[in-house]
């Protein structure tokens, strides 16, 4: 077990489609994280930025970015890529600053704004790139992958449709409480039956948006936040920043193909269940210990697959434990209660830190409406291309 | 006019008809199998490293999943702007003795309402698509039971 960081602010830009620069909603982000903290930008020592991947230089230099738009001070300054997970990355950095005493106060910023559509790679030949392969090969889109996994849920567990559709009504509703979603407006099972099928077997409704958003956290040392009158703060105690294990055999993206499991013999549980087993080690708690996890629902039935990835249950039986109303707001342990990626859309480096910033709001009891109750023990999950992957679990 | 048949990739796979294979390295040290082929290092943690040596992979496999895509794909993918958009049906397959799962699209008129997953499939030589000077070739997948 490592030491605790703790979580003095939280803020978010709403998020949307509002045609501006992604430097702008990150500032706005920033800003009201600092004023959450009561931490003036001039007191932090260091800033870390998720980056935003466009082209020319200034998304991929996010830290320096946003230092210079809230105005040069001097920090110490990071930037970190890795794709859904530059969040998750941009937070260990900032909490491993923390922990070795390089910095006291620590800025997360993560913001974008992203294009219409498919997500896409960047242009040019380049047949040395497994994301333009897959695309340049096969038009493999983000969506086709959630829909293999959807297809391959149904065959193997017995998924239905339905069943991904009450994730997107579970998930819409939640939102339809959270102020800084972009979708507000509850859903209905025909709803999602009746939208466009966008990979088989999941629909419009099953799927994310692309959307712009931004959001920041202040972290600090615990003896700081002592210093700083503030006693009993959000403390994050678990990072996993893990990478899958050789051979990894369920076909993920952006790859072609698993590797083979021919010469080796797989680990028992796949990469995405590692990813919390290594946070869980890490915090000293288990899924039992849980008020509230908040998942990449980037397709309906990637919730579920989170399910069990967390351990909220036994393979197979997520579907069951959405049914019986396990993971809404009021079960034993809600899932999504900020209205998910399906409320908010994918903004990609802002993610990882909103999911943070929803932690945090519930922890502290100031989640408003849909406020889990007695909230002590939170959890996040994410998975960006190429093996990234991270989980954040913070404690009340 | 005839076109040049080109590879979508360079090698990745090989033959016609019959002969048509998918190509992989086998590492000489450890036996691990690497599709797209690995030319540069054994990926194995716990191998040393030995010479990878191109390895033809098995021509039928059975379904992992599958899935299309009913939204036009982006660029690089290529299609003709004047032509309404038919999906193609994408396949995972596992190759048994390979133990690794390859993607690949379904042969033409293959629609995911012909597909279950565990159906028995195998590998045949398709066109990706043609332009003015080449017809880029690639492989698809086509259920055996199926003579689509
Ligand atoms: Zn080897």
């Amino acid at each position: 077990m490592t030491g605790e960081v703790a979580v003095l602010g939280a803020g978010m830009h709403p998020w949307g489609k509002w045609g501006r620069g992604f430097v702008e909603y990150g500032v706005v982000a920033a800003r009201a994280a600092l004023a959450d903290a009561g931490v003036e930008w001039r007191e932090v020592g260091s800033i870390v930025g998720a980056d935003t991947v466009r082209g020319g230089y200034p998304g991929y230099v996010a830290g320096a970015t946003f230092a210079k738009a809230l105005g040069w001070q001097g920090a110490r300054v990071a930037s970190v890529y890795a794709a859904c997970a530059s969040g998750a990355q941009a937070l260990d950095t900032a909490r491993a600053q923390i922990l070795s005493g390089l910095a006291d106060v620590v800025l997360v910023v993560g913001a974008d704004a992203a294009p219409k559509g498919f997500f896409r790679p960047a242009g040019g030949d380049r047949p040395d790139d497994p994301d333009w392969l897959r695309f340049r090969v096969l038009g493999a889109t983000n969506p086709t992958y959630f829909g293999l996994y959807a297809r391959r849920r149904m065959a193997v567990h017995g998924d239905t449709v339905d069943d991904f559709a009450q994730v997107k009504v579970k998930n819409a509703a939640l939102g339809a409480l959270n102020p800084n979603a972009r979708y507000r407006k509850r859903v209905t099972a025909e709803e999602v039956a009746a939208s466009a099928v966008v990979a088989d077997p999941l629909r419009l409704l099953d799927i994310c948006a692309t959307s712009d958003g931004g959001a920041a956290v202040v972290l600090s040392s615990m003896e700081f936040a002592r210093r700083h009158g503030a006693a009993d703060p959000v403390r994050i105690r678990a990072v996993s920043t893990v990478t899958p294990r050789y051979p990894n055999t369920v076909l993920d993206l952006p790859d072609i193909a698993t590797d083979s499991a021919v010469a080796v013999e797989p680990a028992a549980g796949t990469f995405r269940a590692s990813i919390a087993r290594a946070a869980y080690e890490e915090a000293g708690i288990g899924p039992e210990d849980l008020s509230l996890a908040e998942v990449y629902d980037l397709s309906t039935a990637l919730e579920l697959q989170w399910y069990e990835d967390l351990g909220l249950c036994e393979e197979g039986e997520a579907a069951k434990l959405l049914r019986e109303g396990v993971t809404a707001l009021g079960g034993r342990i809600p899932v999504n209660v900020s209205g998910g990626l399906a409320s908010f859309g994918e903004a990609v480096p802002a993610q990882a830190i909103a999911q943070v910033c929803e932690l945090t709001w519930q922890l502290r009891g100031s989640a408003g409406d849909r406020q889990v109750a007695g909230a002590r023990v939170g959890i996040t999950a994410n998975q960006g291309l190429f093996g990234h992957g991270s989980s954040v679990i913070a404690v009340r | 006019m005839s076109r040049t048949r080109t590879p979508v990739v360079d090698g990745w796979f090989t033959g016609d008809g019959e002969d048509f294979r998918l190509l992989g390295t086998r590492c000489s040290a450890c036996g691990s199998v690497f599709f797209p082929r690995e030319d540069a290092f054994c990926r194995n943690p716990g191998c040393r490293g030995g010479e990878l040596a191109e390895v033809p992979l098995s021509r039928h496999g059975r379904v992992w999943s599958y899935t299309d895509s009913q939204y036009r794909p982006p660029s690089p993918y290529v299609t003709d702007r004047e032509l309404p958009w038919t999906p193609h049906a994408l396949i995972a397959v596992e190759l048994e003795s390979e133990r690794i799962v390859v993607l690949g699209q379904a042969v033409p008129g293959i629609t995911v309402a012909d597909l279950t997953v565990g159906m028995e499939v195998e590998v045949v030589p398709g066109v990706l698509h043609e332009d003015a000077d080449t017809t880029w070739t690639t492989w698809h997948w086509r259920p055996t039971e199926v003579t689509a």
